[in-house]
């Protein structure tokens, strides 16, 4: 999975498609997106992680949406203020992820990439797999993996 | 493993399943040549096949049993042993296939045993008067001595197949019906014939007419056995499960665009696509059928095996015994076949072996010597029923009850109520068993309860009827498919919900409380809502108060009109209290995201017609949810748990009071009970008093409603605390009970604890610690000197029962009370909390006992290493006072013995505490 984050061979580009949270831009690996939708329709489940915002409708397939604002523990968006949907997929799973907005897809090389830092909150830190220096502004790249294994401690308590 | 060999196995499993229940039906029906003729064609084949791909061990086998069943087809008696000594050869067969498959190659063993057996009994002589009676009998030449070839085809068989044959009359003349050709029912016995030719040119008399009639004789059978079921050839192919399970999940969704088409054309009145949108609408819903058919399978395919079981069975318990089966054709989802495929097995056993009585005792009964067990199956609705009736002695219900209550299953006046039905249900209890003795098929109670939940995991329940004497009837309803259900689509708060129809027992409009009108209305007790329902109590639960985490809905959050879905899982009925109730749909299930799969409320989620994705409620999840609500109440102190089963029993005083309502308190509370003269009753100050054993003791009604009588007797429950008493005046006292307590219902009116259903009443479980102050204005409020710093205390007690029976007692004594449900809550209290001086704890609790917990502390150092502790103790055993000594616990009171445990914290207080904070006792 980690070849599939697109990091792994130093002298490629990786596509990433940019998403913004707050004043934060994150990357996903091109590979890893299936889809960019607006979500609409969300039904909140009960009881659930708090990570997951509900189920939506996509194209006849019931996804699970989670909000990248909640697994990074950063306060939700205003009301009625723009979302935007990543959907993505993980062992058979659609999920959809529920970010402030989409921007452009970059094709980056391993030039500009620099690891994580080690005084990020550790909540970031476990989601991403380095940061890219852009003009102006710094991309994290999300670990789609990692982001995706939450609420499984929860479960196996549950359980 | 080639693709061949795969094929066999598969191929092969299957014949020797039909070849199992054919021979079964073969012994019970020895002259049917059609049954015979399949069984031998199938066993022929796999010998062939054999052969065919070099497998000798199994070639060896279905030869021997080959040339065993040749015998049958010549005459020889089929004898219960023999029939045996076959399916035993079967059976070898299928563990040579099983192991075949695992591995790929035959495995390594003899068969030496079961062959000789075989070719023994095929060897022997057929004894003289079970021989068929050929009429031209010297015309025959002894052929028949030789042991059959493979395959072979006896003259003799040909013969008589010929003779069965209807045939022009003029030819039904005794002369030498010798035919030529052999009743070839399938082709797998063609190439034979040649081998068979030779004898009949060795045969003296192949006469010119036998030679003529040929033709007629032949085909007769062959076309009575194309016509047969079980050898009718179907035209199929073999498809894998997974194309079909894909295929469903297309069609699901299709399904659901197909909807949400439709919904958007509802919209769009002038839509030009309605017309194509219509044919489409039609063929999905064709081809949804069409898909689900592929999914079908006749139950019969889980019946298959159980005619030999049957057959096993009553050969090992010396019954006669008939299956009787109907409706085999009968299609259920085949996901749904897998699941109740054991489950029938283990009823037919336990039916063919506890249900029917041994054959001397059916004949004493008057009944036929032989006992049948019938299985049947229907559609009803969506469900299909499955019933397995016997007509054997029936459930002995006496017995039952004896073994529940002695097991401790129910309290005893509980089981003594139940109805027949409630009581047969006790088989399905885990280890539960009367059977006197255990066989090697039943009677070690294992089972019934596996039974019982496999069943109710794909939403199936089951039901007995019995008669003792005349026999058991079990009642299997299930679904007919899991991938679509009927659902009832409601609405709670906000959000919209599926509720599967099959948990549904029927749905009531509840309205607000109307004095004129008798709607049905949502009453509470003590806050907590219940509905009466045809003279029964259903608790009720707010379906958007489950959602929110709580089971138990607080009273301001109940809206008093909408609709209660009436559930029913297993034994547990409830009702659900929902908005609005929309309409009813059939739902596609799709599984849970892993990410909230461990959510117990859901069963799955859907997408509607609108297009918008609901949850399916699981009606198991909330009745588990409903049993424990208690453990969600436990937090807030107003709330009362259900006392779990086998928790100790409390003896109750149920008294009259207030409007005819039963009320109790816990006799252990209560000191005398007195019926006094009422005009003794003296007034001071506006306060009702008595003079009672040289003091004045005050009076106060146990319910608002029962007024005091002036005159004649009045009844008294006397309560008193050190040198105070206080008289409780109810209306009535009407019984003692012990039982173990089910506060089913809590509620926040302070004079009551919550409510219980004692000998099948409902019953309020009056709070006394509410009607002590009443008496006096200071019992609540402690000692008149009060305590600068009340002291802090811990009780720590799995019941929500003591809890709130202790807590006032205690605050009343001064004490500040924080409660803990479990060692580890309490823990994590203590250690988090510095302000708790000392702790009172149950010792009996569930997880870790209260001397876990006492030794953790002691272990911990420091502050709570010298905490002092009183234990409460239902029993007080020598080694728990060991225990006790050793732990340092300050005291050891029994449960109950509210003053002991007064007096024990005035003790501690005495030592450690400063004296004004000593307790009031």
């Amino acid at each position: 999975m980690q070849a599939a984050n697109g990091n792994a061979v130093p002298t490629d580009t990786t596509d990433y498609v940019t998403v913004f949270v707050g004043e934060t831009m994150f990357g996903l690996t091109i590979d890893r997106v299936h889809d960019v939708f607006v979500p609409a329709g969300i039904t909140p489940v009960p009881l659930a992680p708090r990570e997951i915002v509900g189920l939506l409708n996509l194209r006849g397939r019931v996804v699970t949406a989670l909000c990248l604002r909640r697994r990074l523990g950063i306060p939700g968006r205003e009301a009625g203020a723009a979302e935007m949907a990543i959907g993505l997929e993980q062992a058979g799973e659609t999920f959809a992820l529920i970010v402030d907005g989409v921007g452009e897809v970059l094709k980056l090389g391993a030039d500009t990439q620099e690891p994580v830092p080690i005084n990020l909150d550790a909540r970031w830190r476990d989601i991403s797999l380095g940061v890219h220096r852009l003009d102006g502004r710094l991309l994290v790249i999300l670990d789609v993996d990692a982001l995706l294994a939450f609420g499984d401690a929860r479960e196996a308590k549950v359980a | 493993m080639d693709d061949l060999l795969r094929e066999f196995l598969v191929e092969s499993a299957e014949h020797l399943d039909t070849v199992d229940a054919e021979l079964v039906r073969f012994e019970q029906d020895p002259n049917n040549q059609q049954i015979l003729r399949n069984i031998f064609r199938l066993v022929h084949t796999i010998k062939g096949t054999c052969g065919f791909l070099g497998l000798p061990r199994l070639e060896a086998l279905a030869h021997a049993a080959e040339t065993l069943m040749g015998r049958f087809r010549d005459g020889y008696p089929v004898s219960g042993a023999s029939v045996t000594l076959i399916l035993a050869t079967l059976d070898r067969l299928k563990a040579i296939l099983a192991d075949l498959e695992a591995t790929g190659s035959e495995p390594a063993g003899a068969d030496a045993d079961l062959i000789g057996a075989l070719e023994a009994m095929a060897s022997e002589e057929a004894p003289a008067a079970a021989a068929p009676p050929p009429p031209p009998l010297p015309d025959l030449p002894p052929i028949v001595e030789r042991e059959l070839k493979p395959g072979e085809v006896s003259l003799e068989d040909l013969e008589r197949a010929f003779m069965e044959a209807p045939g022009p009359d003029d030819f039904s003349a005794p002369a030498a019906p010798a035919p030529v050709s052999a009743p070839a029912p399938a082709p797998a016995i063609e190439p034979v014939l040649e081998a068979a030719e030779p004898d009949f040119e060795s045969a003296p008399e192949p006469t010119a007419p036998a030679q003529a009639h040929e033709r007629p004789a032949a085909t007769a059978p062959a076309s009575e056995g194309s016509g047969e079921g079980p050898v009718a050839k179907v035209q199929t192919i073999r498809v894998n499960v997974d194309t079909i399970e894909h295929l469903m999940t297309m069609v699901s969704e299709l399904v659901l665009t197909r909807n949400q088409l439709l919904e958007i054309a509802r919209r769009h009145e002038d839509s030009g696509y309605k017309v194509p949108l219509q044919r489409l609408s039609h063929v999905t819903a064709e081809l949804q059928e069409g898909v689900m058919k592929t999914r079908m399978q006749p139950i019969g395919n889980a019946w298959q095996k159980l005619p030999r079981v049957v057959r096993d069975l009553s050969a090992e318990l010396g019954k006669g015994i008939d299956l009787v089966m109907s409706g085999a054709e009968t299609e259920l989802d085949r996901q749904v076949l897998d699941v109740i495929k054991d489950p029938l097995t283990h009823m037919v056993r336990n039916s063919a072996d506890h249900g029917i009585e041994a054959t001397n005792e059916r004949l004493k009964a008057g009944k036929p010597a032989r006992g049948s067990i019938r299985l049947s199956a229907y559609h009803e609705g969506g469900t299909i029923t499955i019933e397995i009736a016997d007509d054997g002695k029936g459930l002995d219900l006496a017995a039952i009850r004896k073994k529940a209550i002695e097991r401790n299953l129910a309290p005893a006046a509980d089981v003594e109520r139940m109805t027949d039905a409630q009581v047969a249900k006790f088989i399905f209890h885990a280890g539960f068993s009367t059977a006197k003795a255990v066989t090697s098929v039943s009677g070690r109670g294992v089972g019934m309860d596996v039974v019982k939940t496999n069943i109710e995991t794909i939403g199936g329940v089951v039901d007995i009827a019995t008669e003792l004497g005349k026999g058991t009837t079990f009642t299997i309803k299930i679904p007919l498919t899991l991938a679509i259900v009927s659902a009832l689509i409601v609405k709670a708060g906000e959000q919209r919900y599926a509720v599967p129809q099959i948990a549904v027992l029927e749905l009531v409009r509840v309205d607000p409380k109307d004095e004129n009108k008798s709607t049905n209305s949502i009453e509470r007790i003590h806050g907590a809502p219940v509905l009466r329902l045809r003279e029964r109590l259903l608790p009720i639960v707010t379906l958007d108060g489950l959602m929110r985490g709580q089971a138990i809905a607080e009273e301001s959050e109940i809206v008093e009109a909408g609709f209660v879905v009436v559930a029913q899982v297993g034994r547990q009925r409830f009702g659900v209290l929902v908005d609005e109730v929309f309409h009813t749909e059939e739902i596609v299930v799709k599984p849970m995201s892993s990410k909230l799969r461990h959510i117990p409320l859901f069963a799955g989620n859907t997408i509607l017609g609108d297009g918008a994705v609901v949850l399916i409620v699981d009606p198991n999840g909330v009745a588990k949810l409903v049993g424990q609500s208690a453990q969600s109440g436990a937090a807030t102190e107003a709330e009362t748990e259900e006392v779990e089963a086998g928790d100790a029993k409390a003896t109750l005083l149920v008294f009259k009071g207030g409007a005819g309502g039963f009320k109790a308190v816990p006799l252990s509370l209560v000191t005398r009970l007195e019926e006094i003269d009422a005009s003794k009753i003296e007034h001071l100050g506006g306060r009702p008093l008595i003079q009672y054993r040289g003091r004045l003791m005050p009076l106060v009604p146990a319910d608002p409603g029962i007024a005091i009588r002036s005159e004649g007797s009045q009844a008294l429950v006397v309560f008193s605390d050190g040198d105070r008493a206080m008289g409780l005046v109810v209306d009535e006292i009407v019984d003692i009970v012990e039982e173990r307590l089910d506060i089913e219902i809590s509620a926040d009116r302070s004079d009551l604890i919550g409510s219980a259903v004692l000998r099948g009443r409902a019953t309020d479980i009056i709070n006394i610690a509410h009607f002590l102050p009443l008496a006096y204005d200071d019992w609540a409020r402690g000692p008149r000197k009060t305590v600068v710093k009340a002291p802090s205390l811990l009780l720590v007690d799995d019941s929500a029962f003591f809890r709130d029976m202790l807590t006032p007692v205690l605050k009343a004594a001064g004490y500040s009370v924080t409660t803990a449900a479990s060692a580890d809550e309490a823990l994590g209290l203590l250690k988090g909390n510095a302000g708790i001086d000392l702790v009172v704890s149950d010792l009996d609790m569930p997880g870790r006992s209260g001397f876990d917990l006492v030794a953790a502390m002691r272990g911990t150092g420091g502050r709570l290493a010298e905490m002092p502790v009183i234990a409460l103790t239902g029993t007080v055993a020598a080694d728990a006072i060991d225990q006790a000594r050793r732990l340092a616990i300050s005291d050891l009171v029994a449960k109950f013995d509210r003053s002991g445990l007064l007096a024990a914290l005035a003790e501690i207080g005495e030592a450690g505490q400063p004296a004004d904070t000593r307790a009031a006792a």
